[in-house]
């Protein structure tokens, strides 16, 4: 293993990463207008709070594939086709939710309005869902042949452990709305969205019991990695109280922190476990490992210095959009289509 | 297994779907975002509310296309992976990094832009705001090199060599790959293309918008202006550039470009163009067809000599040429009649818009300005609305069916890139569900923008309010 393969093994795992932290508190966003909001009017606030913001966060998932297609090809093929309908119903979930900005805004009757809702509630619950699914399904093994075609069968990709991976991820990401909500919306409602927060973080702790023991025995993580597997586990698990201490006290900002560095987290236990391979075969012999799935050297190192020029300044307007957004916003933020 | 079709028809159906449908709202997105920069542009330069008006206004048509669009994108993004593995998995060295690249450059900048524009009209000074649209659409043009640059390499592949050990492509040079000739054929001509779709939108619903009310007259005449001159800029360089990449793929592709033109046997010189043509593809041979002496060797060799191969002989070329590698069986010729029109769709597409843009221009004019009252020649720009879709479609059917049976050009067969492991029946459910969905999103989309269209402008408060407006808005409604 090459260190440009090893740094674009980092690469990935860390867009998935921010991915996750960024578009978890959009569909924790679009949970809570269903599960919290009462009214349309409140719905359509939520919105507006990740409404400049969802799909630049969306397109940290873009880069993912993409960087995945450049840096490692055999995986992006095998990973993506072998879990071909998991991704498809992703797809048609993010494509629900990203319409529903848009279309939601010009709607005018009180059904129609609703129907956009839903759409953006539907597509934010499930998308979570299936992707977490399909990325704790593959943590398991699946049956590989020697091409690095993954013939995945059904129980394969529905399981226990990837059922509780994608609701366990469902549950983190609305919890991160919430806590991204109490930054967000007037102070009123922000003490409201960390009440709820503080409530149903008590599901957490089982959860996270029942998936750690199931990661114990569907995987190898906890015996071929047993230090850093640990050692992440701890983290997710002391951010997971320190959220919870901070909900509870209202400090919507470390709330904020700790969901997201457990969805981080829960990308780190993953492609930690994972090392050095990509994706597990059954039989192991057929794995395939960063070493064989990765593109030339000559194509990570043209990627590696695109990604250098061009990510810092990236990073630079990225944040620049959420500061110069970073006020509360208030119902009279939604007057007028698209903002104006 | 699901009888009727075999997994790679059904592959190369969903392929085919998913990316005109795409491809309805990049063009859409590119050339209206371009209208839109202009009209604030304006804006900032005189001052004058009307052009805030208009900026604002069809953002909102922007805006919708951009949704889409975006929606649509992401399919894109993944569907190699999903359906095509085998090829991601030959041309992964090359093609990914452009994806990715295009996600880093453009992608971002779009997004992130247009999050700022939309919701900042208030917070920034005019001269800083008009800005962040500028940048939107320098995002989706960038995003357009990018994604041409690794169709160029599927046209004509460079900057690569085969793997020996895994037969695999490998990249050699990253220059050549972006220096590819045909990039800089095709790039031109599609950004001039997606400049006359949304040229042609703006001017084509500003027709219905006069032809609705006569009380916004002054903003849909002004608005078919910026629509015109787009659409006319657009058309004359589309057409310019169309005209580089014919001569371009006479040599390059010759099979595809006798096909255009529905050539079996090679032609006399100096040759004549067939404008219309019965073409029998069983017996390989045009039946009948209205020919134009001198025409095609003037547009192929700008000469009026020159004679051009037929598909006959490209095809025994074309077998001599590959058969060690590919075998004897292969079948070279192209689907001819979908080729031959599609050209012609398009080509027509292109001097129609030149045409009516001119038109409108001229009697639009300051002096004149009669555009309003000529409700014919309203009508018939309304309809041209849709116009440039059939012109952008036909483009890709060219390109992309004019390049079987490769996926990429006399490396990989499409029979031989498909996803071993999708079946007939995983397929057929996605191909209905992409094509339920897309029929929703295309009917919402044009749905709501007509109605935004029928609404109007904010603009100029002293008018009589349509009766259509009673009904208000929602968020009005919910506020009260
Ligand atoms: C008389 C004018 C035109 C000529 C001579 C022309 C020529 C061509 C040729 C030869 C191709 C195939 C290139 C290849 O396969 O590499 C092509 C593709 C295409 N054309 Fe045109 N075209 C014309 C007008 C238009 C117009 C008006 C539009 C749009 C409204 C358009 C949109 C496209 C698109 C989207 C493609 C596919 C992308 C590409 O290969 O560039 N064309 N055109």
């Amino acid at each position: 293993m090459t260190i440009l393969q090893l740094l674009w093994y980092g690469v990935i795992a860390l867009l998935f990463a921010i991915f996750l932290f960024l578009d978890g508190f959009d569909f924790g966003v679009g949970m809570a207008t269903r599960l919290v909001a009462q009214t349309p009017a409140e719905r359509q606030l939520y919105m507006r709070a990740i409404g400049p913001h969802w799909d630049g966060n969306e397109v940290w998932l873009i880069t993912a594939g993409g960087a995945m297609f450049a840096s490692f090809p055999l995986w992006y093929a095998s990973l993506f086709s072998g879990y071909y309908i998991l991704l498809f119903l992703t797809l048609v979930a993010l494509i629900l939710r990203g319409v529903s900005f848009e279309f939601s805004a010009h709607a005018e009757t009180p059904r129609e309005l609703a129907v956009w809702q839903w759409a953006n509630f539907c597509g934010s619950l499930l998308a979570p869902f299936f992707l977490g699914m399909m990325l704790t399904s593959m943590i398991q093994g699946v049956p590989m042949d020697a091409q690095g075609n993954i013939w995945a069968g059904f129980w394969q990709v529905c399981n226990w452990l990837s059922i509780v991976g994608g609701v366990a991820t469902v549950y983190f990401s609305f919890l991160h709305g919430l806590h991204f909500l109490s930054l967000k919306l007037p102070a009123v409602d922000a003490r409201k969205m960390l009440h709820v927060s503080s409530k149903v973080y008590w599901i957490a702790y089982p959860a996270l019991i029942v998936f750690v023991l199931l990661a114990i025995f569907q995987t190898d993580f906890y015996t071929a990695r047993p230090l850093s597997t640990w050692l992440i586990t701890v983290i997710i698990l002391a951010a997971t109280i320190c959220g919870h201490w901070a909900a509870a006290h209202v400090r919507g900002g470390i709330a904020f922190i700790s969901t997201g560095v457990t969805l981080a987290g829960v990308i780190a236990f993953i492609f930690n476990g994972l090392f050095p391979r990509v994706l597990i075969g059954v039989p192991a012999k057929n794995s395939l490992l960063i070493q064989n799935a990765s593109a030339s050297p000559k194509t990570l190192t043209i990627m590696t210095i695109v990604l250098v020029c061009l990510l810092p300044i990236v990073l630079i307007y990225f944040i620049w959009s959420y500061w110069i957004q970073r006020k509360r916003i208030s119902s009279s933020d939604i007057q007028g289509e698209n903002g104006y | 297994m699901i009888g009727l079709a075999s997994v790679l028809d059904l592959s190369r159906f969903q392929f085919a779907m998913t990316t005109i449908f795409h491809f309805f709202y990049v063009p859409l997105s590119i050339g209206t975002a371009l209208a839109v920069a202009i009209m604030e542009t304006i804006y900032v330069r005189t001052k004058k509310p009307l052009y805030k008006s208009m900026a604002q206004f069809w953002g909102k048509i922007f805006l919708l296309s951009f949704a889409v669009g975006v929606v649509t994108g992401i399919i894109q993004e993944f569907q190699f992976g999903m359906n095509w593995s085998n090829y991601s998995r030959f041309m992964g060295d090359i093609f990914g990094a452009p994806l990715a690249i295009e996600a880093l450059l453009a992608f971002f900048m779009e997004s992130t832009f247009i999050g700022v524009w939309m919701f900042t009209w208030d917070r920034f000074k005019p001269g800083v705001h008009v800005i962040f649209i500028w940048l939107t659409w320098l995002g989706s043009t960038l995003s357009a090199i990018w994604i041409l640059a690794a169709n160029s390499f599927m046209q004509h592949p460079t900057g690569f060599e085969i793997n020996a050990q895994t037969g695999h492509v490998r990249l050699t040079s990253f220059m050549a790959v972006v220096a590819n000739p045909q990039l800089w054929v095709e790039f031109p001509h599609v950004i001039f293309a997606a400049i006359l779709t949304g040229g042609m939108v703006v001017l084509g619903m500003s027709a219905f918008g006069l032809l609705r009310s006569k009380q916004k007259r002054e903003f849909f005449t002004k608005s078919a202006k910026v629509g015109a001159w787009l659409a006319l800029v657009g058309s004359l360089l589309t057409i310019a550039a169309g005209d580089m990449q014919t001569r371009y793929i006479i040599n390059d592709q010759p099979m595809k470009f006798a096909a255009t033109e529905g050539i079996y046997k090679d032609t006399t010189d100096p040759a004549p163009w067939q404008a219309v043509a019965l073409i029998d593809t069983k017996t390989k041979t045009v039946k009948s067809s209205v020919d134009i002496p001198y025409l095609l060797s003037i547009l192929s060799y700008h000469s009026t000599s020159g004679s051009v191969k037929g598909m006959n002989t490209i095809n025994k070329e074309l077998h001599a040429k590959y058969d060690k590698k590919f075998g004897a069986n292969m079948n070279y010729y192209v689907p001819v009649k979908t080729l031959f029109w599609s050209f012609r769709f398009m080509a027509g597409v292109g001097v129609l818009s030149a045409l009516l843009t001119f038109l409108a221009l001229l009697w639009s004019r300051a002096k004149k300005d009669t555009l309003a009252d000529k409700r014919w020649f309203l009508w018939i720009l309304g309809i041209c609305t849709y116009l440039p879709f059939v012109g952008t479609t036909g483009g890709w059917l060219i390109t992309e069916l004019g390049r079987y049976p490769w996926v990429v050009y006399g490396l990989q067969t499409i029979a031989d890139a498909v996803s071993p492991t999708t079946t007939a029946g995983q397929l057929w459910f996605t191909n209905i569900v992409y094509f339920v969905l897309f029929c929703v999103l295309g009917g919402v989309m044009v749905f709501y923008s007509r109605r935004t269209l029928h609404h109007g402008p904010d603009y100029d408060a002293s008018e009589v309010n349509d009766t259509k407006q009673v009904h208000g808005n929602a968020r009005e409604a919910y506020q009260a």
